[in-house]
């Protein structure tokens, strides 16, 4: 049966709360668009690329609950928020935190073996996706996740 | 070409291009509309007794926000209307249900007559109006009691329009 209507459990490492992810995700696609303007051959867009996937490793390994990001919305925008209305599952944010690592590895080894299309078509989907989260609250995670369980379950 | 200018214009398009579709999503979600074909769908199906006006079928998965909202508007429209039941199931515990209908998102919702063929169906969080006056429709004219566009308690009525 589907959840019941949210049981309000304390945030933690297995529920959080949701605007802290589109926080990140607006972070993530302001520091992207710093990547891709900059270019595959800029030493800052190569410290900036770098910092954004470790975020990415953190979110994908730790879970959004530690993430850096997170940590930031935390301590400067939660407090003038209040509140969560309601905490959403970690386990989608964190796929998608999975999805932005792979497309950034992808964008910086283009950026490292000279093929600038590499990096530039990995950067402007991982640009895509974080975008489309933080701007208008579009969880693709969500929807990928449920089109692997319905192969997945077809399989079994 | 210039790198910065190269990269300002990857940019635009992606931020463009992604804008487009997200406001075209949202802007066709959530509508009613017939479904494609004739679906029929039992109370074996459900596994429990259809309402004996209509019944406003759900599915959801378990991470999904609007599929909470949804409920929220299901739930709130079948307890005002007498004889309308709000049925509301997990996709992955009912796969074959699923595919028969062809539900390929969350929250996907289905509205029923009395005989359980599917008169509307929705893919995203359906506009409370839009399921009350499908409702009238389906029913025979008689609209449930709280069709006047009272709030319910946490009904954000903003957030239609989003």
């Amino acid at each position: 049966m589907a959840t019941p209507a949210n049981a309000m459990t304390r945030p933690g490492p297995a529920h959080v709360d949701p605007r802290g992810s589109r926080f990140g995700a607006a972070v993530t696609t302001v520091l992207l668009i710093a990547i891709i303007i900059l270019g595959p051959r800029s030493l800052v867009a190569a410290l900036l690329l770098a910092i954004q996937t470790v975020a990415f490793a953190i979110g994908t390994v730790l879970g959004p609950a530690v993430h850096p990001y997170g940590w930031l919305y935390r301590r400067l925008l939660r407090p003038r928020l209040g509140p969560p209305a309601e905490l959403e599952d970690a386990a989608p944010p964190r796929f998608a935190q999975g999805v932005g690592l792979v497309f950034a590895v992808v964008g910086g080894l283009g950026a490292i073996t000279g093929l600038a299309a590499v990096f530039y078509v990995a950067l402007c989907f991982a640009l895509a996706a974080a975008f489309l989260n933080a701007a208008f609250g579009v969880c693709l995670g969500c929807q990928v996740y449920l089109i692997i369980q319905r192969l997945t379950s077809r399989a079994g | 070409m210039n790198t910065t200018v190269l990269g300002a214009v990857a940019v635009l398009i992606v931020l463009a291009i992604a804008s487009a579709w997200a406001l075209r999503m949202r802007s066709q979600a959530g509508r009613l509309r017939q479904p494609r074909s004739v679906l029929e769908i039992t109370s074996d199906d459900v596994g429990r007794p259809l309402g004996e006006r209509a019944t406003l079928l759900q599915f959801s998965s378990a991470y999904c926000q609007p599929c909470q909202a949804s409920r929220i508007v299901l739930r709130d429209v079948a307890a005002a209307a007498p004889g309308v039941a709000h049925v509301d199931l997990d996709v992955r515990s009912n796969m074959g249900l699923v595919r028969r209908l062809g539900v390929t998102r969350t929250p996907t919702v289905f509205i029923l007559d009395a005989a359980g063929v599917a008169q509307q169906e929705a893919s995203d969080v359906p506009r409370k109006a839009d399921v009350v006056s499908a409702l009238g429709r389906i029913s025979g004219g008689a609209h449930p009691s709280g069709a006047r566009g009272e709030a319910g308690p946490g009904i954000d009525h903003a957030s239609w329009a989003s």
